[in-house]
């Protein structure tokens, strides 16, 4: 299996303030994280708001440039603040927005949002570009007679499911997934976990799941990192995180999710009835 | 690529489905303003009558009467049914001048409005875009502009270019310019760090196809309410600089000159100044109401979508 | 006698394609000292009858209810000056937006103290003493201190304690919670649900909670209605929902939890039931 994503001893620092009366400080979003993907497999990276884990989503779309340490993608070095991004790396690596309400353009037709990345990234003609489009509305279960409507026409999860299209149009190997389902009802986020699945399976796909939902990150990742404050705390095999952690905010994070299963549910009426 | 313009209602003339749609809820929202719908009936009118002037009109606007000179309206004591709004003081009708005159105050609310929009647009996406010294230097530019008074500065160009309609024109597209420039800069901030920008750059978009292709297009509505009220007030400036003798010239039958060559009958035949005023009153007033309309119309529906 | 008895509610709203249903006839009580959790997905209509309760939806929202009475009162008899009486006072909301439910001009002291004085008529010291009180209660620290903080200064978990602190203010009868945790993270959440259940039991007050997640009712419920577009799909005490669900829904909505996943996939009920067809 080869390694798809590397990242070693990664940092990323803000520079905020420096205003007129007020000296500039350094926020360090990323105090230098390591991980690596193999091809197929997911990454989960858990933690609460303000933990850098949507900063090291960033990273690793290549939309903002690490501070420091190495970014590894199918063994290429890839530095954007050094040498800009080739059109070949934008391909391999792609994303997928928590609200799909925000990550579609209004104004784009759905022919024309998933069309944009081929008209940029490839020479392929009119006709081709919407044959590819209306493969992937059928793969990802939506049908051709979507193709001319617009976004605010659909619900959330269909909305989702034309992110995650517009994402494949480029056959990417990599897939960055920031909270994808957080935003979605019940009963839709199933749908959405067993797409991504179906489409991991196919493409060989390799994802970065990104989310703060530990029942649903149980149920896809197969390596698991938590992150607290900028630090991964806890990284490993999802087995061995969730049934042996040993960060105490791990312990802390486990402990606060509420359990949804009728021991527990008996377990609260005794104490009270007590 | 399919038309990108979407956001402008009015612009749809390709009836596809949702396009309709879009537009009958567009009017849904416009027509429950009475107002709005009043302005647009006027002005639609005053339209009509620009374009086929020399059909309405029943002389030529620069004809003169020798022997009418200053004769009253119609219905008044020692008017003529051939006069019907009278004649000014070197004997040419009134109501044909008028009416040719709609030509001029449309054409130019037009073409100051366009003028502006386009260079107000640019200015604004290219601040709005890139921050840093781009947006310091054009916004301060645009922030002494707005430091003067605009009929001054407006006054101030045109004694510079040489009085005249288009240096007018120019003068007042200047001035009203910097109003878009903001707003434009103000919604490209706000959208540009929309996440679905994020993915058009994701997908590789380049900076230019950001600007122009995804954050304009959601950037219309603003700036449709700014052009319609930018129209009546380049309407109003163009009157103001002609009635000071630094916009079109005599004889023109241009409303603000018309009022300026007749400033001196005021009390002898009032009408020569009542109707060009009531003229420019009329149609300043239709289009405001319409851009409330418009207002009204387009705000929720950017929340909506 | 229950605390909240409501018979047949029905809300819709005037839209430009006409009137739209969002509560279709919807019988709900809740007992003194009794948590009931409203669990639904968007849509459901979950919020929208608790609003209707609360007298706070827009003028194009019409309400029609065959009872709808608390502690004894008739509330649709009531005009709105008498309703406002109660509502703040004896029935209070805390909502999904900790920040946005706060004004940010003011400070929180002040905040708190706006609800003492309009519904208790305390003076000034009374007040700013209840007010440190009511932050003691809620777990802030140095509560003296917080009183004159903005809402922009605090976290969002501190915002939601703060709602809370001006929630149960009066000690109202009933409180109803609209997807309290929502906006936060899981061990915010996990604090501010242990705060709401102490908060009721200690002062014995209903609570109503509305949600769409199926932990939080399990962590908090003594008994469950589920909604789905706007009807009651099933009615039930905690354990017997999550042990034995009776409608098919209830038992597609629990199926779908990932912590519930025993094979490669989730076990979905089909598109056409949960997803509006587009355009819809």
């Amino acid at each position: 299996m080869s390694v798809v994503v590397e990242g070693k001893n990664i940092k990323r620092d803000y520079h905020v303030g420096g205003g007129m009366f007020r000296g500039a400080r350094t926020v360090h979003a990323v105090k230098g994280v390591s991980f690596s993907v193999e091809q197929g497999k997911t990454l989960a990276i858990v933690g609460e708001s303000g933990c850098g884990k949507s900063t090291l989503a960033r990273i690793i779309t290549l939309i903002d440039p690490a501070t420091s340490g190495d970014l590894l993608i199918d063994g290429h070095k890839v530095d954007i603040a050094k040498d800009g991004l080739s059109k070949e790396m934008r391909r391999k690596v792609q994303i997928v927005f928590q609200n799909p309400y925000g990550s579609l353009n209004p104004r784009q037709k759905i022919g024309d949002i998933l069309g944009e990345p081929l008209i940029i990234n490839t020479d392929k003609p009119a006709e081709e570009r919407r044959d590819l489009a209306h493969a992937m509305l059928k793969k990802v279960g939506l049908g051709p007679e979507h193709y001319n409507r617009y976004p605010h026409m659909f619900s959330g999860g269909q909305r989702q499911r034309i992110a995650i299209a517009r994402a494949l149009m480029l056959n990417p190997r990599l897939l960055v997934l920031d909270e994808p389902v957080s935003a979605l009802d019940l009963s839709v986020q199933a749908q959405v976990l067993n797409l991504l699945a179906d489409l991991q399976d196919e493409f060989e796909l390799t994802y970065v799941f990104i989310s703060h939902d530990l029942s649903v990150v149980r149920y896809i990742a197969d390596d698991v990192m938590v992150m607290y404050f900028g630090e991964a705390v806890e990284y490993g095999p999802r087995d061995e995180v969730f049934s042996n952690p040993q960060h105490s905010y791990t312990k802390t994070l486990f402990a606060a999710t509420p359990r949804a299963d009728v021991a527990s549910i008996k377990a609260r009426l005794a104490k009270k009835a007590a | 690529m399919t038309d990108q313009s979407a956001g402008l209602p009015a612009a749809a003339t390709v009836p596809t489905g949702p396009r309709q749609r879009a537009l009958s809820e567009f009017w849904h929202y416009f027509s429950m303003n009475t107002g709005a719908v009043i302005g647009l009936v006027v002005f639609t009118l005053l339209v009509l009558t620009a374009i086929f002037a020399p059909l309405i009109a029943p002389h030529m606007p620069d004809e003169q009467f020798r022997d009418s000179l200053l004769t009253p309206p119609m219905w008044q004591e020692g008017g003529k049914s051939m006069f019907i709004l009278g004649t000014d003081a070197v004997g040419r009708d009134m109501l044909s001048r008028l009416i040719y005159g709609a030509r001029y105050s449309l054409f130019i609310g037009l073409v100051v409005v366009v003028f502006a929009l386009v260079s107000g647009i640019i200015l604004g996406v290219l601040a709005g875009y890139f921050r840093g010294w781009v947006d310091t230097l054009i916004m301060r530019v645009m922030d002494i502009i707005l430091a003067f008074p605009s009929l001054l500065l407006a006054l101030v160009l045109v004694a510079i270019l040489g009085p005249g309609l288009f240096n007018a024109m120019l003068a007042i597209a200047l001035v009203l310019q910097p109003h878009f420039a903001r707003l434009t800069r103000a919604a490209v901030m706000a959208e540009k760090n929309r996440e679905y920008v994020v993915s058009a750059k994701v997908a590789g978009a380049s900076h230019l196809r950001l600007m122009l292709v995804t954050i304009l297009p959601n950037c219309v509505a603003p700036l449709i309410v700014q052009a319609t009220l930018s129209f009546s007030n380049a309407i109003l400036e163009a009157a103001a600089l002609g009635f000071l003798g630094m916009g079109a010239q005599p004889p023109t039958p241009e409303w603000g000159t018309m009022l300026a060559t007749a400033r001196e009958f005021i009390l002898r035949a009032p009408w020569v100044v009542t109707f060009p005023g009531l003229a420019i009153l009329i149609t300043v007033l239709a289009i405001n109401l319409i851009g409330d309309g418009l207002r009204d119309a387009l705000d929720p529906k950017l929340k909506r979508s | 006698m229950p605390l909240l008895d409501i018979k047949n509610l029905t809300v819709s709203f005037d839209t430009s394609t006409g009137p739209f249903l969002a509560v279709k006839g919807i019988d709900l009580s809740v007992e003194p000292r009794e948590v009931l959790a409203i669990v639904g997905e968007s849509g459901s209509g979950k919020s929208v009858s608790m609003l209707a309760v609360m007298g706070l939806l827009p003028s194009s929202a019409t309400v029609t209810a065959d009872r709808m009475s608390f502690d004894g009162i008739d509330l649709l008899g009531l005009d709105a000056a008498e309703r406002r009486k109660i509502v703040g006072k004896d029935i209070s909301m805390i909502f999904q937006e900790p920040i946005a439910s706060l004004n940010p001009c003011f400070t929180v002291g002040f905040q708190i103290e706006e609800v003492l004085r309009f519904h208790m008529g305390m003076d000034r010291a009374q007040r700013r003493a209840r007010a440190i009180e009511l932050l003691t209660l809620v777990g802030i620290p140095e509560p003296a201190e917080r009183l004159s903080s903005y809402p922009h200064q605090m976290s969002g978990g501190q915002c939601q304690r703060v709602m809370i602190a001006i929630a149960i203010a009066c000690n109202p009868k009933l409180l109803i919670a609209d997807e309290p945790t929502t906006a936060l993270d899981v061990t915010i959440q996990k604090q501010i649900l242990d705060l709401l259940v102490r908060l009721q039991a200690e002062y014995g007050m209903g609570l109503i909670m509305i949600t769409h997640n199926m932990g939080v009712v399990a962590e908090t419920a003594d008994r469950v209605i589920v909604q789905y577009k706007g009807t009651k799909m099933e009615e039930a005490d905690v354990l017997s929902l999550f042990e034995s669900p009776k409608s098919n829904y209830t038992r597609a909505l629990l199926s779908a939890l990932p912590d519930n996943a025993t094979g490669d996939r989730l076990p979905t009920v089909s598109d056409m039931m949960f997803e509006p067809a587009p355009g819809a």
